[in-house]
């Protein structure tokens, strides 16, 4: 009884800190600010329709890169032409959908992808002054909000063997001021970090050479100096710092090449043999459990109210309890899933590839799916969230859900 | 000091020029004409690597400051441009053509048209200015695709290849086949010939795809040496010491499974495979070299177009112009594009081709196809100095 008392009691702590943690407001890079999906006292729609379509933008070319949001303003990419060598950023606005900017380059490296992915496959990042886009080709562009080139970087032609034939997936994130990316592939393999304001390598790490289709997740520290990346990779994390790139720890237990991990109150989230948790104890981490029965397939774990949220590859939504991993409750969606789903308000929304949409009522013990909508319109992107609106992409379409 | 300052502050002042030319008009068109050209050239030059951002972004505000008086030289400077630097004219070129939008005001039709019409113009700029001026006259496409089957530009043969075939598959029988072989002619993209072809097989036309994408198609190949573990790609065997020391190879070397031979390994494909597992023996943890001759009538920018989808080292002459250590992560047509510069005569093409020993279904293929192009894509064949075309004369007439 007592030990039920004090898990009860951890869990509700947990979750307020979590609470606490969660901001409503702009959705800056892949998986959100905080690169964990989850958004705070966003009133988004529960039930998906018709209804609370507010609006459908068309997009050029294709892509599987995911919308983020800053302020009213929501970006997203493509890529067009035969050779998918055209790369795009556009702007919509947030409340009308109405296109506030387009501007479009030229791939320098090589564009060659698998034909379910695009060469806009990664997700765009923004500091609310600069976005940066990211392509499989490894062309990275930084304009400011109004679509002015502030640096482009030719990683492909800089480093001409760090490419994947079946396509790039990693999106680029921003911690403090610089912008971390990681290019991994079976015959050249780097991470590195951009001075977001100028464009210029600030560090550049060697790094397993396997292909590898994860994102870096972000613990953000008081200060720039105190935060850290985490790249994942087949061999497990290595923690860096943003600023220098200097390595903190490494967890060298393995880990998954798709999904990527995520952070919630200091406390790692692994997809690495199922998924494992570490903590971060000062300069170093710490293993807590391992639980091989959350075994997340593409979309990478959501971590809510005290449970770690994992979609498999049989489009089965599980949810594990944070504190030791033991299974709470699983609900079968339809998948399979590409997407990483994203948690507001005591709801999850995931799109499966096919286009339906699921809201997904979580509570303690269960989850519950409440709506779905058939987009009728294939879906790979993870969704983005901010300003009163959750966003998703098709390749022809950017639509944004509020309430009416 | 104070040189210093002026110095980093140059397009600082250009910009300043501008303006006060506005304002007051106390600058000459020379000097207005001078700032503009060189905010392109440092556009155009733009570095690798970030650096210099800082000196571009303060030529994108001179060249925004000029307005549409920027619009022409922005697309002559693509003619040297760097590849960073083609994005920064092509970005600068594009938020000037808004501001000129919003303004309801029109570009200039003329002077675009010109050089969308100029061939000796980067086909980059041409496509942007094509671009650009479709969206205030629609009825661009019409004028000019249709003469541009030949084009130095792979987008605009595309269109042309496209605007052909909607006619052929309209056609009647007879001018449908004559519609097609002129559509086959400026096609460059593997989806286009590839349609063309079975409607003009299914009419009973002969088409060699693999001659019309200049697919080398006859090799000498040598092998299986040891490659398990992958060991072998980084190792030099007997083969690529001589290629490396007296580009004379020998008849016969100890290979991985006893001694192997040169033998003729003949592609028989539409697309120019040579597939050693099926032709030959899918020697697992193994690798082959493999040797072409290539004659070119002159000496010669082109490109070779690879694809593969085993680890691979490509010498032209005795130098290695690409390696690629990467294994089943699918393969296509031109996968890998490596310009070469190919002297008269005989050039000597060798390819190094790695199988590992990977075990599931998706990575049994040990394949490659091989062709020589130019800029556009279109198929080079040995002695010819660029692609050639019986339309091409007509087009010019």
């Amino acid at each position: 009884m007592k030990a039920i008392f004090q898990k009860t009691i951890t869990v509700v702590i947990f979750t307020l800190l979590i609470s606490t943690s969660l901001t409503a407001g702009d959705w800056k890079q892949f998986r959100g600010d905080a690169t964990n999906s989850v958004t705070g006292s966003e009133n988004l729609p529960i039930e998906l329709s018709g209804s609370t379509i507010a609006w459908k933008a068309e997009l050029p070319g294709r892509g599987l890169s995911g919308p983020i949001v800053v302020g009213t303003d929501v970006l997203v990419s493509s890529s067009s032409g035969y050779f998918q060598d055209r790369l795009h950023m556009l702007c919509f606005d947030t409340r009308s959908g109405e296109q506030k900017w387009h501007r479009q380059f030229k791939a320098i490296g090589r564009t060659m992808t698998h034909e379910k992915m695009a060469n806009a496959t990664p997700t765009m990042a923004s500091d609310g002054r600069r976005v940066v886009a990211f392509f499989s080709s490894n062309d990275l562009i930084c304009t400011d909000m109004r679509g002015r080139l502030l640096w482009f970087r030719g990683l492909g032609s800089e480093f001409p063997n760090a490419s994947n034939s079946l396509g790039m997936s990693s999106s680029p994130v921003i911690a403090g001021s610089t912008l971390v990316v990681q290019v991994e592939s079976d015959a050249e393999a780097f991470a590195c970090g951009v001075d977001l304001a100028t464009g210029e390598t600030r560090w550049q790490l060697e790094r397993p050479r396997a292909a590898n289709w994860t994102s870096p997740s972000v613990i953000t520290g008081k200060t720039e100096e105190t935060s850290l990346v985490l790249l994942q990779s087949s061999k497990g994390l290595t923690a860096v710092r943003p600023l220098d790139g200097s390595i903190v720890w490494n967890f060298d237990g393995g880990a998954a090449t798709i999904p990527s991990a995520t952070v919630a109150n200091g406390t790692i989230f692994v997809p690495s043999n199922g998924i494992t948790a570490l903590q971060v104890n000062g300069d170093a981490v710490e293993k807590l459990w391992n639980a091989a029965n959350l075994a997340p397939a593409t979309a990478s774990p959501v971590v809510y109210n005290g449970q770690c949220l994992v979609l498999n590859s049989s489009g089965v939504l599980s949810a594990g309890d944070v504190l030791d991993g033991n299974r709470i409750w699983q609900l079968r969606l339809r998948g399979p899933f590409s997407s990483s789903p994203v948690v507001s308000g005591g709801h999850l929304y995931a799109f499966n590839e096919s286009g339906t949409a699921f809201v997904v009522q979580l509570e303690p013990d269960r989850g519950t799916i409440i709506s779905e909508l058939d987009l009728g319109e294939k879906v790979l992107c993870s969704p983005g969230v901010g300003d009163g609106g959750l966003f998703v992409r098709s390749d022809q379409h950017l639509i944004r859900f509020s309430r009416p | 000091m104070m040189n210093k300052r002026f110095d980093r502050g140059r397009p600082q002042v250009f910009a300043a020029l501008l303006l006060s030319f506005f304002i007051t008009a106390p600058v000459s068109a020379r000097d207005f004409r001078d700032a503009v050209d060189e905010a392109v050239r440092i556009l155009a030059t733009a570095k690798a690597g970030g650096q210099g951002s800082k000196e571009n972004q303060q030529a994108v505000i001179t060249l925004a400051t000029a307005g549409d008086k920027s619009l022409m030289p922005l697309l002559m400077g693509f003619e040297d441009a760097t590849p960073e630097g083609e994005n920064w004219l092509r970005n600068t070129f594009e938020q000037i053509a808004d501001q000129v939008r919003k303004k309801e005001k029109q570009l200039p039709a003329t002077e675009l048209e010109d050089f969308i019409l100029n061939t000796n113009h980067s086909s980059q700029a041409r496509r942007l200015a094509y671009e650009s001026l479709l969206q205030q006259d629609p009825g661009l496409q019409k004028r000019l695709i249709p003469a541009m089957l030949m084009d130095a530009s792979q987008e605009f043969r595309r269109d042309a290849v496209s605007m052909l075939l909607e006619k052929a598959d309209a056609a009647a029988a007879d001018e449908a086949v004559s519609l097609y072989r002129r559509a086959l002619s400026g096609a460059v993209h593997e989806d286009q010939v590839s349609r063309i072809a079975e409607r003009l097989r299914a009419a009973g036309e002969v088409v060699d795809i693999s001659q019309h994408f200049g697919f080398v198609t006859t090799w000498n190949v040598v092998g299986p040496f040891d490659n398990r573990e992958e060991k072998g790609f980084a190792q030099v065997f007997a083969p690529e010491e001589e290629l490396q020391n007296s580009a004379e190879f020998k008849a016969e070397y100890a290979g991985m499974n006893g001694p192997v031979k040169w033998q003729v390994l003949q592609s028989e494909d539409d697309y120019g495979i040579v597939d050693i597992a099926g032709q030959l023996e899918n020697y697992k943890g193994s690798l082959m070299y493999l040797t072409s001759s290539w004659d070119s009538p002159v000496q010669q920018s082109l490109q070779i177009r690879l694809g593969t989808p085993n680890a691979w080292k490509l010498w032209v002459n005795g130098k290695l112009v690409f390696q690629r250590e990467e294994y089943h992560r699918s393969t296509r047509m031109d996968q890998y594009v490596v310009p070469v510069e190919l002297s008269a005569g005989p050039n000597q093409l060798v390819v190094k081709l790695c199988q590992n020993e990977q075990t599931q279904d998706w990575a049994q293929k040990y394949q490659f196809q091989l062709r020589v192009s130019d800029s556009a894509g279109a198929g080079v064949l040995p002695g010819q100095a660029v692609a050639q075309n019986v339309y091409a004369e007509e087009d010019a007439r």
